[in-house]
């Protein structure tokens, strides 16, 4: 058969527009935009200076635990003690300094915190053969209770001598007025994208939630794959932790609370799928600014904020119709 | 010269003898038909090929020298390669990423390496290629049939350079003609000096094939002759024990 040069051209052009079409994530993105142009237009407070600014900030404490969320959705495992986790490291954090500690000795204690939280949750799921989701319920508990020990359950608030860097690393804007938390997002967002499409790490993930048991076959180190992603996870509920105590200012251990929530949330909405084998770093960004923008909103438009669950759940259910719709036409 | 040779290959799993005393020998570019029913000791014994596990009695030599193996990747350093059963796919990846699975192709320096998407595409459609299958390197295992998903695992076989390659029931689950397809790529591997052991149920998919049949009856070798001068009916025979020994 012979087959000219446009062929494929044409085709690959078509099949190019279809995915875009067909990808939850463009929809989600087109909603985000719909819903900004709406409240531009319906209320003054919207498209002002100082709302885009605490809305992009206030996305980011998801959006970056919902990036190492990604990674552990894709190999088909959940990880439910990430708000806990984050009050942890916060509590880590805050407890190191207020005892006089310097800046990078805290950071430094919170992040080995968080990554052997990780290590402990990811060798129980590996290599003992737990379900993800019964051991960080687990930890869920655990973590938040050790946060309380740390802390006497009192709320932390002096920093010891490194106070002031502290704020101004989660709370300042050091390039063109973009808030701190947002930078540190983007960053990790362009790590994170990197990571999943151009290493051998990346690839290996999505072949973990496709087929664990081809993975293994083919010689793939499934085991110390698993751990790493949960220890990527907690790693990003920790750094999450440290920009939010800098922005907060204080510590209390209600920190985080319901939070794996609203991340698992960010991430289905952006398109991964909790069965395992497909995620991505935009998705789980923009996930986390649709749930932000319907919160923002609400209060903009003055309706009752008891409304904010539903609308959240609407958009979590929508967004997951979107993509059954999209299968049962497939399979048709 | 014989590619493999086992002599006098026996495993038992605490008190049950799985596989009895087998010995056989595998030359280039045959293609062996592993025949016997369920639990007649075919998998056992393609596993201790496959580095799966280790024979308790006898010995496995390659081209002339002593094989002993601990693990799958051992194997496959030997140039043995496995098409398993359930092809071991990953549907939520594209052909060429399911072929390189494992041993992807990267480039950079040091450290800082990416994988080679170019490279794995282009080295996949040779690959494709030369087995003659329409399957495309980009598109995902997931739209494939069942004919394409057995190339992508038999492309796999082909990325070292393989002496043997071990097909555990390659045509089970499949139509008609995708068996056909699969029969191909066979004698393609065979065309190009690959041995291909062929583990299967199917008598017509043997007989088509196959240079020789090797049936199996709890554990024991029953029969190892040229197809040419054997038949189904004999081999039905000796599957079910009717015919006791050739």
């Amino acid at each position: 058969m012979a087959l000219t040069i446009d062929q494929p051209i044409v085709q690959k052009q078509q099949s190019l527009l279809t995915r875009m079409f067909a990808s939850q994530t463009f929809w989600v993105v087109i909603a985000v935009i719909l819903a900004c142009l709406f409240l531009s237009f319906a209320t003054d407070a919207f498209a002002t200076s100082k709302n885009l600014y605490n809305i992009t900030r206030n996305v980011t404490f998801v959006a970056i635990i919902a990036l190492g969320m990604t990674f552990v959705i894709i190999t088909g495992g959940i990880d439910l003690s990430v708000g806990s986790v984050l009050c942890l490291s916060s509590m880590v954090l805050a407890v190191t300094m207020h005892a006089g500690y310097s800046i990078e000795i805290g950071i430094l204690a919170s992040i080995a915190t968080a990554l052997a939280i990780g290590a402990f949750n990811g060798i129980l799921i590996a290599y003992i053969g737990f379900p993800p989701f019964v051991v960080t319920l687990g930890m869920l508990s655990i973590a938040r209770s050790l946060a309380m020990v740390a802390s006497n359950n009192t709320v932390v608030f002096q920093f010891g001598p490194d106070h002031a860097k502290l704020l101004a690393l989660g709370g300042g804007a050091w390039v063109f007025g973009i808030a701190n938390p947002v930078l540190y997002t983007i960053v990790l967002a362009l790590i994170t994208g990197f990571v999943l499409r151009w290493t051998k790490f990346g690839r290996h993930i999505f072949a973990i939630g496709g087929n664990e048991h081809a993975a293994t076959l083919t010689g793939v180190p499934v085991k110390p794959i698993k751990v790493a992603v949960y220890m990527i996870s907690a790693l990003a509920a920790g750094i999450a932790g440290i920009i939010q105590t800098g922005w907060l200012g204080a510590v209390t251990t209600n920190l985080g609370t319901g939070m794996e929530l609203q991340v698992i949330a960010a991430t289905v909405i952006g398109g991964a799928n909790l069965a395992g084998g497909v995620g991505t770093a935009f998705g789980a960004i923009v996930g986390a600014a649709l749930i932000e923008v319907i919160r923002n909103s609400l209060g903009l438009l003055g309706i009752n904020a008891f409304w904010q669950g539903v609308f959240i759940g609407g958009a979590i259910l929508l967004a997951v119709l979107f993509d059954r719709i999209r299968n049962f036409r497939r399979s048709d | 010269m014989a590619v493999l040779e086992l002599t006098n290959i026996s495993k038992h799993f605490g008190a049950i003898q799985a596989v009895n005393d087998v010995s056989l020998s595998i030359e280039p570019g045959q293609v062996v038909g592993l025949m016997g029913d369920n639990g007649a000791g075919k998998s056992t014994l393609v596993k201790m090929i496959a580095g799966n596990f280790r024979p308790s009695h006898g010995s496995m030599r390659m081209d002339d020298k002593e094989l002993i193996l601990h693990k799958p990747v051992e194997a496959r350093q030997h140039g043995i390669e496995i098409v398993h059963q359930d092809l071991a796919l990953c549907n939520n990846l594209t052909a060429a990423a399911n072929v390189y699975l494992g041993r992807e192709l990267r480039r950079g320096i040091g450290p800082f390496r990416i994988l080679d998407y170019a490279a794995m595409y282009k080295r996949a459609g040779q690959i494709f290629a030369e087995l003659k299958s329409e399957t495309r390197p980009r598109d995902l295992v997931k739209q494939m049939s069942g004919g394409q998903r057995q190339a992508v695992a038999i492309a796999r076989t082909r990325l070292s350079q393989a002496k043997i390659v071990l097909m555990d029931e390659p045509t089970a689950a499949i139509s008609v003609r995708q068996v056909a397809e699969v029969l191909n790529l066979i004698r393609r591997l065979r065309d190009q000096g690959i041995s291909v052991v062929l583990i299967s149920h199917r008598m017509p998919d043997v007989f088509d094939v196959a240079d020789r049949v090797i049936v199996m009856r709890r554990g024991r070798k029953v029969a190892d002759k040229t197809i040419a001068s054997s038949s189904p009916e004999e081999v039905t025979g000796l599957i079910t024990g009717a015919i006791e020994q050739v």
